[in-house]
C-alpha cells in the first residue's frame, strides 16, 4: 500500500508553548493507527495540529499518495478538510443551533459516505434528524460528530477518543464501521482512544507518545501480545 | 421483605414526566436510591439518563411528579438548596471554572463546605484545615502536579478528575456522577470509581456510565432507560443476562468487535 501521510519532525503546540517536540511517523493508505499515551503526553495535540487547529512551530505534514502529495503545514484547516482530512475532535464540537440533518449536509461531498448512510450506521440520528444540536444527548453528540467526518468523505479519519460517550452496542457498531471502512474503502484513520484494547483490535499501527516525543512504534499486534509492555508505556501499575 | 426492600430509601423519584414539546424526555420515571447504594443508571444514548439526573438535581423541572429526599419532598426546591442538603453531582461535559486552578477551585468549594464560604476574599492558604483537605482532595485525584496551572490549559483527563473532587469536597451524602469517567485513562479509571466506592457505607450513589467493566464491578444495583421510561432493573446479574437488556443496549460483548480486527 502507498504512504498516505508523512510528519516530518513536527514541532507545535499553542502560542508560545511547545508541545509536540518533534514527532515523526507515516501512515499507509487503508491503515489504521492508534495513537496511545498517558494524560497530557500531546496525543489530542497531534490530532489537533494535523486539522490545523494548533500553532505549528517546525516541521512538516504531507498527505497525498504519489504526485499528489500537499503539504498541509501551512494550509488553514478548511482546505486541509478539502484536502482530505476528516476530524473528530474531542469535545464534539457539532453545530449547535443547526439540525441534525443539517449538520451533515452542510459539509457533505461526494463519496461513499452520505447522510443517509450515516442514519444507517447510527439509527438514532435518523430519529432525530429534525432536532437541533442542543436537543441532544452526549452520545448523540458523539454520534453526530462521527457522522460528519464521514460524510466529508476524507482519506485520512482522526478520532480523538470516539467511543466516549456511546453505548456498547454502539460502539461495537463503529468499531465494526471503522475496520469495514479502512479495509474496503481505502480510508486511513488515526484514533486516539482511554480503551486500548478496544482500538487495538481494529489498528494496524501503534505510536505512543510521552511528553510531547514518540517513544514507541510498532504494530498493533505487537502491544496487543504483550499487555506489559504496553502498560508499562502507558504508565499503568498492574 | 427482600433485603433491598428492608433498606431505607434515600431518594426517591416518583413517576417523574419530562417534556420538551412534543418529545418525552422522561416517562413516568419511579427511582429508589437506598441508603448507601451503589446503583447505575444505564441505558442507550438518547434514553433521557443526564435529564433524569437534571430533573433530580433540580436544573430542569419537572413536567409531572416529584422527587422525595430523606422524605421531604424537594421537587421544588433550587439546585443549591438541594446541595445543601447533601445531594450532589458531576456533570458529563465539565463545567469548571477555568481561569482558576485547580488548588483555587478546591478551596472555594471546601471553603464553602466548612462555612467560610463568606470569607472568599481572604488570602488562599489563610485557613490550615481548609488547605489540609484541598491537599488530600489533590494528591487522591493526581491533580498536585497542576494544582496552580488555570483548569483551561489541563488536558481532559485531569478536568474530569477535579470535576470529581469537586463533588467530593462537598462531603455529599447522595452522589449522582453522569458519566465520571469518560476520557480518564484506562489505568486511572479503576482507581478512581474504587475511591468512589470506598465512600462511607452511608453515602448513596446513583452512576451513569457506559463502560461496562467498570460499571458491572461498581454497581449491585442498576435501573435501565430506554426511550425515557425504566424498562427494568435488579441486580447485575440479572441485568446482564436480560435480552432485552442486550438487544437494545449491551450488545453481544467484544467478540464482534475483534472479528475484524487486522483484516
Amino acid at each position: 500500500m502507498a504512504e498516505l501521510l508523512r510528519i516530518e519532525d513536527l514541532r507545535a503546540g499553542y502560542g508560545e508553548a511547545v508541545v509536540l517536540q518533534g514527532v515523526s511517523l507515516a501512515l499507509e493508505q487503508g491503515q489504521t493507527l492508534a495513537l496511545l499515551g498517558r494524560n497530557g503526553t500531546g496525543k489530542t495535540t497531534l490530532i489537533n495540529t494535523l486539522a490545523g487547529a494548533t500553532r505549528q512551530h517546525g516541521g512538516r505534514i504531507y498527505l497525498g499518495v504519489g504526485a499528489q502529495q500537499v503539504d498541509l503545514s501551512r494550509l488553514p484547516s478548511f482546505e486541509r478538510a478539502a484536502a482530505g482530512i476528516g476530524w473528530v475532535p474531542q469535545e464534539r464540537n457539532i453545530f449547535k443551533s443547526l439540525t441534525v440533518h443539517e449538520n451533515l449536509t452542510a459539509v457533505a461531498r461526494p463519496g461513499p459516505w452520505s447522510p443517509q448512510s450515516v442514519y444507517q450506521m447510527f439509527p438514532r440520528l435518523a430519529e432525530r434528524k429534525g432536532n437541533l444540536g442542543t436537543q441532544l444527548s452526549g452520545g448523540e453528540q458523539q454520534m453526530l460528530a462521527v457522522g460528519r467526518a464521514l460524510v466529508l468523505n476524507p482519506r485520512l479519519l482522526l478520532l480523538d477518543e470516539p467511543l466516549e460517550g456511546l453505548a456498547p452496542i454502539i460502539v461495537e457498531e463503529l468499531l465494526r464501521a471503522i475496520a469495514r471502512i479502512t479495509r474496503e474503502e481505502g480510508l486511513s484513520a488515526i484514533i486516539v482512544e482511554q480503551h486500548p484494547q478496544a482500538i487495538l483490535a481494529i489498528s494496524q499501527q501503534t505510536v505512543v507518545l510521552d511528553r510531547g516525543t514518540v517513544v514507541h512504534q510498532g504494530t498493533a499486534a505487537q502491544l496487543q501480545a504483550q499487555p506489559e509492555l504496553l502498560d508499562s508505556l502507558l504508565g499503568v501499575a498492574r | 421483605m427482600s433485603e433491598r426492600e428492608a433498606q431505607t430509601t434515600v431518594l426517591h423519584a416518583q413517576q417523574l414526566v419530562k417534556r420538551f414539546g412534543g418529545i418525552t424526555a422522561t416517562d413516568h420515571v419511579t427511582l429508589e436510591l437506598k441508603k448507601g447504594a451503589r446503583h447505575a443508571l444505564i441505558g442507550p444514548n438518547g434514553a433521557g439518563k443526564t435529564t433524569l439526573i437534571n430533573l433530580l438535581t433540580g436544573v430542569l423541572p419537572p413536567t409531572e411528579g416529584r422527587i422525595v429526599l430523606d422524605g421531604q419532598d424537594i421537587t421544588d426546591l433550587p439546585p443549591h438548596l438541594r446541595v445543601q442538603r447533601g445531594m450532589v453531582r458531576t456533570f458529563q461535559i465539565n463545567q469548571l471554572f477555568d481561569s482558576l486552578s485547580p488548588l483555587q477551585t478546591l478551596a472555594l468549594t471546601v471553603s464553602r463546605q466548612q462555612g467560610l464560604g463568606a470569607r472568599w476574599w481572604q488570602k488562599l492558604g489563610r485557613n490550615a484545615q481548609v488547605m489540609a483537605r484541598c491537599e488530600q482532595l489533590l494528591e487522591r485525584f493526581h491533580l498536585s502536579e497542576v494544582m496552580n496551572q488555570p483548569t483551561r490549559v489541563l488536558p481532559y483527563g485531569k478536568r474530569r478528575l477535579l470535576e470529581i473532587a469537586i463533588a467530593l469536597s462537598c462531603e455529599p451524602r447522595v452522589l449522582l456522577l453522569d458519566e465520571p469517567v469518560a476520557g480518564v485513562p484506562a489505568g486511572e479509571r479503576e482507581e478512581l470509581l474504587q475511591t468512589v466506592a470506598a465512600l462511607p457505607a452511608d453515602v448513596s450513589v446513583l452512576l451513569i456510565e457506559h463502560d461496562m467493566d467498570l460499571v458491572f464491578s461498581f454497581a449491585k444495583y442498576m435501573t435501565v432507560l430506554v426511550n425515557g421510561a425504566v424498562l427494568t432493573e435488579g441486580e447485575p446479574e440479572a441485568i446482564a443476562n436480560d435480552e432485552r437488556v442486550k438487544a437494545v443496549y449491551l450488545g453481544h460483548g467484544t467478540e464482534a468487535t475483534l472479528e475484524d480486527g487486522h483484516g
